[in-house]
């Protein structure tokens, strides 16, 4: 059947089950989560635009606070009768589990949604495996797993069916990542033939059994042991039976479309021997392998299992071949000390139960393996490597695939070389950054070609973990059948490089195939272009026989008035140069494809884009390659000779690429690492970088302090030091009166450096001759690269600045502080990370931070470098990040250690003050620990006491010394966004705050969930809009700071380091001085809130002159005094909330998609605003007693 | 009494109009505008450049900010299917128009050609009665010889009107070598009425600073003679309505103007300075003077002090200068 006559689209798994979810229910409840976000994103705007499911509702779609809330919801919508969904993965399955029990247990049918992923462990991993659904296996959730994007489509209506007849509840899975962010060409349902497949009457059998009051009963009893038991084994049948009604809607859903299902289908050889036994993904994978192998004569078959729960094991030894002798059971998990993997153990027990009931005569002999924990890759070549191992007389049991285990010798070994025939597919493979739009417009391409030929198209989009400057890679295929190669492209026909520095930092012709093209965005012409490549790289295009063409996108994408995009510019090039159509055709169909997408626009804007594509064409030039390679090596593996050992030989890895070459033995056990890894890693991803005019300078410390990725620092120091100093290091006498031999320098670490602006935007100095040119300014990085390498080498060796003789209750001060985070991967320009270089600079070597899952445990957590680091002495921030709805708790627990350890130390110190002696002890005991000068004191005394302690030889000795460090004050500090502050963890928050205990919250607060893609939280202001707001927030901001300031002893401040600094400052030294809680939170800009963010200063001032983010600080110590504890620190709002918001995308995107609610809840907004100072201002003018005494 | 106007074909029931101001942002307003007797409503000028400003800046945030981080595709809700940038006040046009029967006029200051007409034709069926075409345009390439700035205002006169049915206004500055020849050209270029005179901006220095004043203030009383000088010898000559703008604080600029021969005065500063109610007053204040002159329409006394009209038609050319200059002795 030609595509004419189906209806197809190419869209990603998460899309593809959405989308038949969304018709078939009349609740989601939903809540982010990574990889699966995607699906509660589309079906929140799909209700705000109206579209319909099958019986001709708009479904309604919730947010909850947390997965918790979304399962308990979806109970609650099921209990009485509609019929309801979620979409969840990873923790968030972890979060549902105990109402999964309770929807099971009352047989309630209904369908969760689930995009398979890695659970935290010794890490945290966004990507997929099975480890999620293996932990919800025991919930009596039925498990149906889609191993392709038409099987989560299909699926998606099949687990719906099949739950509805059975009344088993269905976990639907796919492989997270793999599955659920593929892009490939599927054939869509339509609405009648899903509707053909949920009749009414089930639909009302449903709603029938829902709570009622007109004919009321009563469920969810407390049950004693006389029935608990027999209550349990009620529901015997229903599990029996489903099986069979799965496999009878497969086989309905089969006649209807043509796509025909099996609970566990069997591939291969009839009369095969050695077999394998997957699910998931994985499946296509083996599948596509044991057709070639079979080719070849070799007796192999596969089954792969779709219907894991409940495991039929009549079902399952039909479909097995009797001929089978070994068999593999590949695992997608890991379950530490059992026996074997989950479905490992199910497959040996039922051939052992099928043996038992002489089903089968012997038993063939079984093995268990794991592979693709994480997404790490399943090629064909692994699994052959797995056929072979099943070849030998005993294959390893408990094996692993696709790592090298060099301490348990679990892994196997294979031919990487090994490959499937790919002559029918092209194969694409494209370098660019996030922020070019490659992925974008790749996404595009496919859809233009899989949705206008015949051909077939599969794309799968690899990111690394970086916010800025992070790169993407994009593997495109393109064939004259549907793709089934849940696998990265390892050699492709066709390679284009977005980014010319890629060059020299990325391998990318090794992915090239012989006589392969080479598209590259370069500045350099036809001619030029030849010597500005490495040596290797120019070598490859000659060994390869590589064709390559250049094009200077970014002067095309200029002259074409495409606002300077290059990426629909390399577009057109793919199109032309590729083969996929040929050429006439595919220029054809992106001219289509222009007119499709700006019909609305006029005629006169596809004309632009036409021209842009006939432009494209005229600069597209093929590069004559010389003979020899002339060029010479460029390194790729850069690490520092000073970086540790660790660095260099596994981070280093990792930087590079080569992360899945790192054997077992060279990982840490524990998931412990060094801190301070970011300095070893030169991203240099901007061109544009700060420089700095002693001249001009103030010296303010403001750029310093609003540097989000600290590559400003500055250090005073006897001019002495100049001696030394190498040519162009720069430097000014200090402003201070009465040093004339001080000087003053401000280092700029400009291969660090993001190139976002803020220090620009905030520097208040001038040229007065030209008032554009400041005290620091956006450079050219080329032109002193070198010499600022030496410069900053020269820096580093100035000692940093005594910390008990800097003032650094002001920002002028604070510079001088040594910042003990440095060069995260967040956004350039982000508007967090000031607040935790701040946090690193004040407290940083007694700080132990407990940090929430999101956009700071990403930035701050994410391998391969991490950002925390440490002084000369080796002290830092220690630093961990346990969940996301955890994080109060897990804080709190660090207050409780360093509270009981000090408890001990103490107690140990007045036992031992004989031996230590009692002028020391006492001194200990009775220090203040307030000033940063007490507290230097403080660490010499103890560090007297841990040099006596060595020389004693008891146990309280060494019980002492073990805890003394506790006897130096320790900072703690709960860091988190505010989708874990405000919603997922706010229960927790809010316990921790009322303990009393002395911890510190510091909520980084951009009013969305970052991390994920700018979902709406309690903090999401009003008229803003979100994703699950799409249609604009009409609820109001949570107050979180009166909830806090409602106990009266909790230290509560609201700051914004970009409108005024030095409160924010103020605040942060006053929450950690006080000996209780302390909340402070913080406005953090974000790129969710869709601005450019040199901005992003600017917009902090607006938000609190337009009242919408005052300034306050609640302190119980002024209210112990007798003082007035609240203090409002900005001025009444002089400019209106709308002055504020519409700078903003969040904003203004409502007046765009609906004015009248734009208008409306603009208006409601203001009014909110107005309240909110009106009772802030009265609170500033009441007395001490008008406020929570303080016991 | 009757105050009734007609200005390129519109029939209006004062000759007092609010000129193109942000105070017509809200619908609310416009309604309050009519109340208070407003003959007619230039919506805010549509800016071009504003518009394309604004769909780039969403078009660069959505796509600098989409795949480019694994956990997050992107941060925006879906705006495939909405219009960016002109929405908004295509809205406010029609709003206005279902709330107010005075005539809504839209107004857009263009850069391009293109911009000119697609915007024309989408002010048109949104629903506006007319339109004023702001040719806002300094030519500060000195290259650029005066016959082109000419066919540079004749030609988006002429392709506006080749795309749209509803009158076109042109407002428009005083610096040519021949206003009158202009005036005519422009007539014949289509252009249904003028708008005398778009106030310039005009930079000013900070000498403290160093850096240029971009301050906008109010039209004053005293402004009004160059408006005045060329609706009146304007008036009778060309095909044309004539609105006058600029310096319109009180009924007396009101009456001035149309003793000089306009068909509307527009005003939007003492609306800023007074409040729209203001407009009540200036009607108010019209009709005393009527009526303490005797006038019981416009019409009776339009144009009668214009150059045409007046004893002594030198009086508006060179001779007037030097008798002012004598006079002065």
């Amino acid at each position: 059947m030609s595509n004419k006559n189906k209806l197809v689209a190419t869209i990603d798994g998460n899309e593809a089950a959405a989308y038949v979810a969304y018709r078939i229910n009349e609740v989601c409840a939903i809540y982010p989560i990574t990889p699966s976000s995607t699906m509660a994103e589309l079906a929140d705007e799909w209700a705000s635009k109206g579209i319909k499911n099958i019986w001709g509702n708009i479904p309604d779609v919730i947010e909850l606070q947390s997965e918790g809330g979304a399962a308990g919801t979806v109970h609650g919508a099921l209990q009485t009768g509609s019929l309801t969904t979620t979409f969840t993965a990873s923790q968030g399955l972890m979060l549902m589990l105990p109402n999964m029990y309770k929807i099971a247990g009352e047989l309630t049918a209904a369908v969760f949604h689930v995009a398979a992923r890695s659970l935290a462990a010794q890490g945290l991993s966004i990507f997929g495996d099975h480890q999620d659904i293996m932990a919800a296996r025991t919930t009596g959730f039925a498990m149906l797993g889609s191993a392709s994007v038409q099987e989560a489509h299909d699926f998606a209506l099949i687990s719906q069916v099949a739950s509805l007849r059975s009344r088993i509840p269905f976990v639907h899975f796919f492989d997270g990542f793999r599955t659920s962010h593929e892009v490939n060409k599927l054939e869509l349902l339509s609405d009648e033939q899903i509707k053909s497949m949920v009749p009414d009457e089930l639909v009302i059998a449903h709603r029938n059994r829902g709570l009622n009051p007109e004919h009321p009963f009563i469920r969810g009893t407390a049950q004693n042991p006389d029935v608990y038991f027999q209550g349990r084994e009620t529901v015997n049948t229903f599990y029996n039976n489903t099986p069979g009604i799965v496999q009878q809607v497969m086989d309905e859903f089969g006649k209807m479309t043509g796509r025909k299902y099996r609970l566990f289908e069997y591939s291969g050889d009839p009369a095969a021997e050695r077999l394998v036994i997957v699910m998931g993904s994985g499946g296509e994978t083996v599948i596509e392998t044991v057709n070639e192998l079979v080719k070849k004569g070799e007796k192999v078959g596969v089954l792969h299992v779709r219907l894991y729960r409940p495991f039929s094991l009549s079902h399952f030894m039909d479909a097995l071949p009797a001929s089978i002798k070994t068999i593999a059971v590949l695992d997608r998990t890991k379950e530490s000390g059992a026996a074997g993997e989950p479905m490992y153990q199910d497959v040996l027990s039922t051939l052992v139960e099928a043996f038992q009931q002489k089903k089968i005569k012997t038993l063939p002999n079984v093995v268990g393996g794991r592979y693709g924990l994480s997404s790490k890759e399943f090629t064909p070549a692994m699994v052959k490597g797995i056929y072979d191992e099943l070849k030998k007389d005993q294959p390893k049991n408990g094996f692993t695939i696709g790592i090298n285990d060099d301490v348990t010798f679990t892994s196997l070994a294979y031919d990487p070389e090994y490959k499937l025939d790919e002559s029918e597919w092209r194969q694409g493979l494209f370098f660019g950054l996030g922020a070019d739009g490659t992925v974008g417009a790749n996404k595009n391409t496919i859809k233009i070609i899989g949705e206008n030929t015949d051909l077939y198209a599969q794309g799968y989009f690899v990111y690394d973990s970086k916010k800025s400057g992070a790169r993407t890679v994009s593997h495109l295929r393109f064939g004259p059948k549907p793709i089934r190669a849940p696998y990265l492209i390892s050699k492709a026909d066709f390679i284009a490089c977005h980014q010319f520095n890629f060059t020299e930092k990325v391998e990318m012709l090794e992915f090239a195939s012989q006589g392969a093209t080479f598209l590259l965005n370069s500045p350099y012409s036809k001619e030029e272009v030849w010597s500005k490549l490495p040596g290797q790289v120019q070598k490859q295009i000659i060994d390869k026989k590589i064709k390559v063409y250049v094009i200077d996108a970014t002067t095309v994408a200029r002259e074409t008035g495409m606002s300077g995009r290059i990426n629909t510019i390399m577009q057109t090039c793919y199109f032309a140069l590729s083969g996929v159509l040929p050429k006439d055709d595919a220029i054809k169909q992106i001219k289509k494809a222009i007119e499709k997408t700006y019909f609305k626009k006029g005629p006169k804007v596809i004309e632009q884009n036409f021209q842009a594509v006939d432009a494209t064409l005229a600069h597209l030039y093929e590069v004559k390659i010389p003979a020899k390679a002339s060029g010479a090596h460029v390194d790729l593996l850069t690490v520092s000779d000073k970086a540790p050992d660790f660095v260099k030989n596994v981070t280093a890895m990792m930087m590079a690429g080569h992360g899945d070459d790192i054997p077992v033995s060279k990982m840490t056990v524990d998931g412990t690492y060094p801190s301070g890894t970011t300095q070893w890693e030169k991203r240099n991803v901007s061109d544009l970088v700060a420089s700095w005019e002693p001249d001009l300078c103030i010296q303010c410390g403001n750029c310093a302090y609003v540097c989000p990725h600290s590559v400003i620092r500055a250090k005073f120091y006897h001019e002495d030091h100049l001696g030394k100093a190498p040519e162009g290091f720069k430097s000014a006498p200090i402003n201070a009166r009465g040093f004339p031999e001080t000087k003053y320098s401000l280092q700029v670490y400009l291969e660090d450096c993001t190139g976002c602006n803020l220090c620009v935007e905030v520097c208040p100095a001038s040229d007065p001759a030209n008032r554009s040119k400041k005290a620091i300014n956006m450079g050219e990085k080329a032109p002193v690269l070198k010499q600022e390498q030496k410069s900053i080498e020269f820096f580093e060796n100035i000692p940093w600045n005594d910390r008990s003789k800097i003032d650094f209750s002001t920002v002028h001060g604070a510079q001088f502080l040594e910042p003990l985070f440095e060069f995260s991967g967040a956004c350039a320009g982000c508007g967090e990370t000031p607040y935790l270089k701040l946090l690193s600079q004040l407290f940083g070597d007694r700080l132990l931070v407990a940090n929430a899952t999101g956009c700071s445990s990403i930035y701050g957590g994410n391998l391969p470098t991490t950002p925390w680091s440490m002084n000369k002495e080796g002290r830092g921030p220690a630093w961990s990040n346990s969940l996301f709805e955890d994080n109060a708790e897990f804080g709190l627990g660090m207050r409780v250690t360093a509270d009981k350890q000090l408890d001990v130390a103490r107690h140990l110190l007045n036992e031992m003050k004989g031996d230590i002696g009692e002028g020391l002890v006492k001194e200990i005991l009775e220090a203040s620990q307030v000033l940063e000068s007490e507290l230097v004191e403080q660490r010499v005394r103890v560090e007297g006491l841990k040099e006596k302690l060595k020389t004693m030889d008891s146990s309280s000795a060494r019980h002492l010394l073990s805890v003394a460090d506790q006897l130096v004050r320790r900072s703690v500090w709960l860091v988190g966004g505010d989708g874990w502050a405000y919603d997922i963890g706010y229960g927790g928050l809010d316990h921790a705050l009322a303990s009393g205990r002395n911890i510190n919250v510091l909520v980084l607060d951009t009013e969305v969930y970052s991390n994920t893609g700018g979902q709406s939280s309690k903090s999401t202001p009003t008229a803003a809009t979100a994703k699950f707001a799409a249609g604009g927030k009409s609820g109001g901001k949570k107050d979180l700071a009166m909830q806090a300031i409602s106990y009266g002893n909790v230290y509560v401040a609201r700051v914004a380091f970009g409108a005024n600094p030095q409160q924010a400052l103020l605040a942060m030294r006053e929450a950690e001085a006080y000996d209780g809680p302390s909340l402070i939170l913080a406005y953090s800009h974000c790129i969710a809130h869709g601005y450019d963010l040199k901005n992003g200063l600017d917009q902090q001032h607006k938000a609190v002159a337009s009242g919408h983010w005052p300034l306050l600080r609640y302190n119980p110590v002024l209210r112990k005094k007798n003082q007035n504890p609240f203090v409002l620190d900005s001025p009444r709002p002089t400019v209106s909330l709308k002055d504020y918001a519409y700078n903003e995308l969040r904003y203004k995107v409502l007046t765009m998609t609906n004015p009248d609610a734009a208008e409306h809840l603009m208006k409601h907004a203001q009014e909110l605003v107005n309240l909110k100072w009106k009772t802030y201002e009265e609170l500033a003018t009441k007395k001490a007693s008008d406020f929570v005494p303080i016991a | 009494m009757n105050l009734q106007s007609t200005y390129m074909g519109l029939k209006l029931n004062s000759p007092i109009v609010v000129s193109a101001c942000t105070l017509a942002d809200q619908v609310d307003n416009v309604v309050k505008m009519e109340e208070n007797g407003a003959g007619a409503v230039v919506m805010p000028s549509l800016f071009e450049e504003q518009i394309r400003k604004e769909e780039a800046r969403v078009k660069t945030v959505m796509s600098e900010t989409s795949y480019a981080f694994p956990e997050a595709m992107d941060y925006f809700p879906d705006l495939e299917d909405f219009n960016v940038g002109v929405d908004d006040y295509l809205e406010n046009i029609r709003k206005a128009k279902e709330r107010v029967k005075i005539p809504v006029i839209g107004s857009l200051n263009g850069i391009t050609t293109e911009g000119w007409i697609d915007y024309a034709r989408q002010i048109e069926q949104a629903g506006a009665d007319g339109l004023e075409v702001n040719i806002f345009f300094i030519p500060g390439d000195i290259a650029m010889s005066s016959s082109e700035v000419e066919h540079r205002y004749l030609n988006i006169i002429e392709s506006i009107k080749l795309s749209v049915k509803m009158p076109v206004a042109v407002k428009l500055n005083p610096y040519f070598s021949s206003m009158g020849n202009m005036a005519l050209r422009m007539k014949n270029s289509g252009a249904d009425a003028l708008v005398l005179f778009n106030r310039f901006y005009q930079p000013d220095f900070d000498i403290n600073e160093l850096v240029l004043k971009t301050d906008l203030h109010y039209s004053e009383p005293g402004e009004i003679r160059l408006p005045l000088l060329w609706i009146a010898l304007l008036y009778g000559k060309v095909e044309l309505s004539l609105a006058a703008t600029t310096g319109v604080q009180s009924a007396v600029e009101v009456v001035k103007y149309l003793l000089a021969g306009a068909d509307v005065v527009m005003t939007a500063s003492s609306l800023y300075k007074n409040g729209i109610p203001y407009l009540k007053t200036l009607n108010k204040e019209l009709q005393d003077w009527m009526y303490m002159m005797g006038f019981d329409n416009i019409d009776a006394f339009r144009g009668s002090m214009s150059q045409q009209n007046v004893s002594d038609p030198t009086a508006f050319e060179r001779a007037n200068y030097i008798r002012i200059l004598e006079g002065m002795k």
